[in-house]
């Protein structure tokens, strides 16, 4: 579990620890590593850590998970809005770590993996189309869900499945500062979804709760003249 | 460090019946964040979990192993820092007293950035169970749990009139169940009741039906409805027989199998009224005239010593009314019953309460001078305003 700590991660490993499963914990703040690993045992999960920037050389870690039965990639900034717009640096570091990082990570990954192996990767709904309301973190997640599409066709006959889990409004540390409404989910609900979509055997792109797909589609289909003068 | 330009309050899950967990143009700290357990020594029972954690989540994870939480509210929506901010009680008062009477050890989080550990003996400890949140953050503490040989329940329900009868059966079932506690029919005049008993037993039954949940509010509650809710439940108390095998979800946690069951009482929601009296003479008194309340509870407290400076229960009967708010007339009901309940010498339960006076706060609890010295100065809820302007 790369980003172990995020909250819907936290959420989805929980569910994985109840049941007994093997855990590696991977983020970049050893203290909170440390409490998410000791919460995880507690319910019953045996867990690993292992304290990385994922921005920063991947090969050995890569080389540590070794061939996993599932790979949830869950790590991910939002980003300051305002910062975001106007500072250059500030834009690529989120496009490190929301695209460039998973993309080096599931290059090194691929080969490794073995027949029934799962990619769980989290991506967003805010992916599906560019607003200005999230900026660059759209594109991120717009790239990302590109490359797991073509990944997931390079491995099809691999058997190895991917996945492009698509959460929308999230109750998390993430989203602490946006005003909440009732398209809001929690991350417990979240995390459930994600296992039932690893659990399910499928692959392709899951929406979560599903019905963000419909809402996406309605986007979507929105002519780009009327799209422009929206605010939401 | 805290943010301290306004006042703090730790606000778990929001389900004190009053203004306790509310904080008027001060700042609310969210600890449903804080969710993380953190061990759990199988041979001891001793769970060290972080503040935010609901006690539904604890007993999903302990039950299959054969341990239990010592105490237990009406409800496990409920945070393990609002359980010790309250010094909550349940069904078992009368065996093993307040939920803060088995906690070891927790973290506060001061104001001033200071993290202590304190734990039963030192007087921060003692000012802060039931100390309503306002001594400091509780991050994480550490709870002897119960082992119990299975989680199922062994439960009678036995209709009774009159005090004489509930006295009577409180004195025997006390000493023979760990769970006791009864419900009145405040319409029959007879002071019909149910008498409910129980302790942990062999068997499985079935977990909980699905649960029901009410949609949107709906005044439901009014003394016509209560009076035929009362009827009919009575009646079905006796239908279902006498002693059953009860799975621990239902029997411990009713209103948990309605989600949002406060919606029946519509938009402007129901106030509860819940003290303590040392004497039946009081409890008499208390019943002259009682308020058409569809919940009306009764237990008798034991005699074990709460830790707590605050903590409510004491030895005597606690009584609870539910009653939808119709404002002044509810108001003016309430202030009848808090009169009664302090000249005997009780107390009202800060938890439960929405209208208590100043002078009502400071009879229910003479320590009240002792707990102030260990304030936080950046804490404070609505609640402690309202009780000390």
């Amino acid at each position: 579990m790369l980003g172990a700590t995020s909250a819907i991660a936290q959420a989805a490993a929980r569910v994985w620890a109840e049941r007994g499963e093997e855990l590696v914990l991977v983020g970049r703040d050893p203290e909170k590593l440390a409490a998410v690993a000791d919460d995880l045992r507690t319910r019953g999960g045996q867990v690993e850590t292992v304290v990385q920037d994922l921005t920063e050389d991947q090969a050995p870690l890569v080389e540590r998970l070794g061939a996993a039965d599932v790979t949830l990639i869950a790590h991910g900034v939002f980003g300051d809005a305002q910062r975001r717009d106007v500072d250059p640096d500030y834009a690529e570091s989120v496009l490190r770590t929301n695209l460039i990082a998973p993309v080096r990570i599931l290059t090194l990954l691929a080969p490794r993996l073995q027949r029934g192996a799962c990619i769980a990767a989290l991506s967003s709904v805010a992916g599906d189309r560019g607003r200005a309301k999230v900026g660059v973190y759209g594109a991120s997640k717009a790239g990302l869900d590109s490359f797991l599409s073509g990944l997931r066709q390079r491995l099809q006959p691999a058997g190895v499945r991917v996945l492009t889990l698509k959460p929308g409004f999230v109750d998390t540390p993430l989203t602490a500062n946006l005003p909440k409404n009732p398209l809001f989910a929690s991350a417990a609900q979240i995390g459930s979804g994600i296992v039932q979509a690893v659990d399910s055997r499928r692959d392709g792109i899951v929406y979560l709760p599903w019905w963000w797909r419909l809402i996406m589609l309605v986007v979507k289909a929105l002519p780009e003249r009327i799209f422009k003068k929206l605010s939401f | 460090m805290l943010p301290a330009t306004r006042p703090l309050l730790a606000y778990g899950q929001g389900r004190s019946y009053g203004d306790s967990c509310l904080n008027d143009g001060g700042t609310l700290l969210r600890t449903a964040g804080l969710d993380r357990f953190i061990s759990l020594d199988d041979a001891t029972g001793v769970l060290r979990c972080e503040a935010g954690i609901t006690l539904g989540e604890i007993l999903r994870l302990t039950v299959p192993r054969g341990l239990f939480l010592p105490v237990v509210p009406g409800t496990k929506y409920v945070s393990v820092g609002g359980a010790i901010a309250n010094d909550i009680h349940g069904k078992n008062h009368h065996r093993k007293g307040t939920f803060g009477a088995h906690v070891r050890r927790l973290e506060l989080l001061r104001s001033d950035g200071q993290r202590q550990q304190i734990g039963p003996g030192d007087p921060l400890f003692a000012a802060t169970i039931a100390g309503l949140g306002l001594t400091g953050l509780i991050t994480w503490a550490e709870i002897e749990l119960s082992r119990i040989s299975i989680a199922a329940i062994r439960a009678e329900a036995i209709p009774f009139a009159g005090l004489d009868e509930f006295l009577a059966l409180s004195d025997e079932s006390d000493a023979q169940f760990e769970y006791t506690v009864a419900w009145l029919d405040v319409f029959s005049r007879a002071q019909r009741g149910i008498f409910f008993r129980g302790d942990h037993a062999q068997g499985s039954p079935s977990a909980p039906r699905i649960r029901t949940s009410v949609p949107v509010d709906v005044p439901l509650v009014n003394g016509a409805t209560v009076r035929a809710f009362n009827a009919a439940y009575r009646a079905a108390q006796k239908v279902g027989g006498r002693s059953r095998l009860q799975h621990w979800d239902p029997f411990l946690f009713p209103l948990d199998g309605v989600g949002r069951w406060n919606r029946l009482y519509g938009r402007r929601g129901f106030l509860q009224f819940q003290c303590v009296v040392p004497t039946r003479e009081a409890l008499a008194e208390l019943l002259r005239d009682p308020p058409p309340s569809p919940l009306t509870v009764l237990k008798r407290f034991g005699g074990t010593k709460s830790p707590g400076l605050m903590s409510f229960p004491r030895p005597g009967f606690t009584l609870t009314f539910d009653l939808p708010n119709h404002g002044e007339e509810t108001f003016a009901r309430f202030a009848r019953l808090e009169k009664i309940a302090i000249e005997a010498g009780g107390a009202l339960y800060p938890a439960k309460d929405a209208c208590m006076s100043r002078e009502s706060f400071e009879r229910s609890f003479p320590l009240l001078p002792e707990f102030a010295r260990h304030l936080d100065p950046a804490f404070s809820s609505s609640f402690w305003r309202r009780v000390t302007r």
